[in-house]
């Protein structure tokens, strides 16, 4: 990847005030930012610096690990002019204990809609301002989030009574 | 259109007062132009779509869940259930994205790099010939389909020879590959890019110029330029909104920034632009392994690097040391340097990114794949929005997607 440093610099300069730390590991540079700022974030990294193209949104569950317990992330793209001078970064956002809400960002990539679904059907992470935050891989009446690190596999009874609900509607 | 099954009907009243019939229709999961089990609801004002919701996570397997508890050699399986039509490219994936976790991809050797490249190719021209033969047949084409499947089992037998398996491959390893290519693979591989041109040409003259394909599809979900980036969508399909975005020139890996070959990209953003990007970029994958092929290198085809590759199984049953190493490799796992990377390659649908993040253990902590058929599928309620009901299954088969990656 070019190593564009001026733009990383740049960056830095943008976001001074929303960033709590920042970390490269393999050439790759993420961004801790404040939960609150995330909608401004994404939107000044968007309009002024022209990252353009939501690849991801995921959350890593940091269970015994770490504390505050979960770390959405999210990672940008940057064409840049004619489509040559790439550049990805990462952004991340950890959640306040007892508080799993985070503002939505599909105003500023509509892309991100089914991103955030997945995010809140495997983790149980609300997102503020969402238009349509339903369960999408899950059985819509499931009431487990399995990506989390306390799931227990074995646990069988909450797909038991999404399976038995299903039958007894496909019987009437 | 065959196999719709109605739901129910129900009277809405327009902002005039006129009262219209909308009809809900449920298409899929078991029906044979969904490519799998994917559920489209869709609501019609007579041959119109008014809207339509597309409802997954049949296959839900919860390949990420299973990956947390495995070491990363495990993993790989798990990779070719995901987009089986091209299996190969996804294996090469996660191990490109294992290996830069590890730092070591400066130490494979360059044949493996460059039969990968080989491999990765003729896995962008199997998933493309389906691509667009199962587009074509949806469409009432089924000789398109024919010739299509015939190629593709030559690209099988391909596979067959190298990994011995043909659809879930499990190829390369983290290090480089398994074993060395077969004897007679350059030969195969030539005969191969010598036969199929002519098929692509067959291709071409039954669809490119054909009437009706071109009726069913210029000017079908369409999706602009704008949207498309705003939507997150990769591969043929934003290539085909003229946007020349494709990994192996954007973020090289593989070496791709070596082979000489150019990204087809289309403006209209149509259904027969993607299906012209699809065909031109076989032929490109051709220019590459055309060029792999003539410069594939000798000497070694597996990284010299004991922590984590396995021994040869000559040794594991003569020594006593490659025995215990064996054993640890594939009881722990490989240590890996904890930190987090994501790395992405252009898989034949689009970006498949694997997001890695490693706590030091033989075990993903959390591996995250961003599938590109997941992604892609959020532009179809967009693209059928005002559309006939029967183009719904053009655009379907358009955005190419493959259930086992999206639900994963």
């Amino acid at each position: 990847m070019t190593p564009l440093p001026g733009l990383i610099d740049l960056i830095r300069e943008k976001l001074h005030g929303y960033i709590l730390s920042e970390n490269t590991f393999r050439g790759e540079t993420s961004f801790t930012v404040k939960a609150e700022s995330i909608v401004e974030c994404c939107s000044l990294l968007k309009n002024t610096l022209g990252f353009s193209y939501l690849v991801d949104v995921t959350v890593v569950d940091y269970l015994t690990v770490k504390f505050p317990r979960y770390e959405v992330v999210y990672m940008l793209h940057r064409f840049g002019e004619n489509y040559e001078e790439n550049l990805r970064i990462r952004l991340k956002v950890s959640l306040e204990q007892d508080e799993f809400t985070i503002d939505s960002i599909t105003s500023v990539w509509s892309g991100a809609n089914w991103l955030e679904r997945e995010a809140y059907d495997m983790f149980g992470i609300t997102f503020r301002g969402h238009p349509d935050l339903r369960r999408i891989l899950m059985p819509e009446d499931y009431d487990q989030f399995p990506l989390r690190k306390d799931f227990d596999v074995r646990d069988r009874e909450s797909s038991k009574r999404c399976f038995e609900r299903a039958l007894e509607e496909g019987l009437e | 259109m065959e196999k719709v099954e109605i739901i129910t009907e129900e009277l809405s009243t327009e902002a005039d007062g006129t009262r219209k019939h909308t009809m809900m229709l449920n298409m899929g999961p078991q029906h044979p132009s969904t490519h799998g089990v994917l559920r489209v609801v869709l609501y019609l004002d007579g041959e119109r779509v008014k809207e339509a919701v597309p409802h997954i996570g049949y296959l839900h397997r919860g390949i990420e869940k299973l990956c947390e508890d495995i070491t990363y050699q495990k993993c790989l399986p798990y990779t070719d259930r995901m987009d089986y039509l091209a299996s190969i490219c996804n294996n090469i994936g996660f191990i490109l994205a294992v290996e830069k976790l590890l730092g070591i991809e400066d130490e494979i050797p360059p044949r493996a790099k460059v039969a990968e490249v080989i491999m990765f190719e003729l896995g962008r021209i199997e998933s493309h010939l389906i691509g667009i033969g199962a587009n074509a047949m949806d469409l009432g084409a089924i000789s398109a389909f024919l010739f299509c499947f015939k190629e593709r089992e030559r690209i099988y037998e391909i596979l067959e020879m190298v990994c011995g398996a043909r659809l879930t491959t499990s190829y390369p390893r983290v290090g480089g590959l398994p074993q060395d290519l077969p004897e007679g693979f350059p030969d195969t591989v030539r005969n191969f890019l010598k036969i199929f041109p002519k098929t692509l040409n067959e291709v071409d003259s039954l669809l490119t110029r054909n009437k009706i394909w071109i009726d069913r599809t210029k000017g079908v979900a369409v999706i602009s330029k704008e949207q498309a980036v705003d939507l997150g969508i990769t591969g043929p399909i934003l290539r085909a909104s003229g946007v020349p975005y494709d990994l192996r020139k954007a973020v090289p890996y593989l070496d791709y920034e070596n082979y000489e070959f150019d990204i087809p990209v289309a403006n209209e953003g149509d259904v027969y632009a993607r299906y012209l990007c699809r065909m031109e970029e076989m032929r490109q994958s051709l220019r590459i392994i055309s060029q792999a092929i003539e410069n594939l290198p000798d000497g070694p085809y597996i990284a010299d690097l004991p922590d984590i590759v396995l021994p040869e199984k000559e040794l594991v049953y003569t020594k006593m040391e490659s025995l215990i190493r064996h054993f640890v490799l594939v009881y722990n796992g490989f240590e890996t340097p904890p930190g987090e990377i994501y790395h992405a390659v252009e898989n034949p649908k689009g970006e498949l990114g694997y997001y890695i993040v490693s706590d030091g253990t033989g075990k993903p902590y959390r591996m995250r794949v961003r599938g590109p058929s997941f992604v892609n599928l959020q532009a179809l309620p967009d693209m059928v929005k005002g559309g006939f009901v029967s183009d719904v299954v053009a655009a379907i088969g358009s955005i190419d997607i493959v259930l086992g990656e999206v639900d994963r």
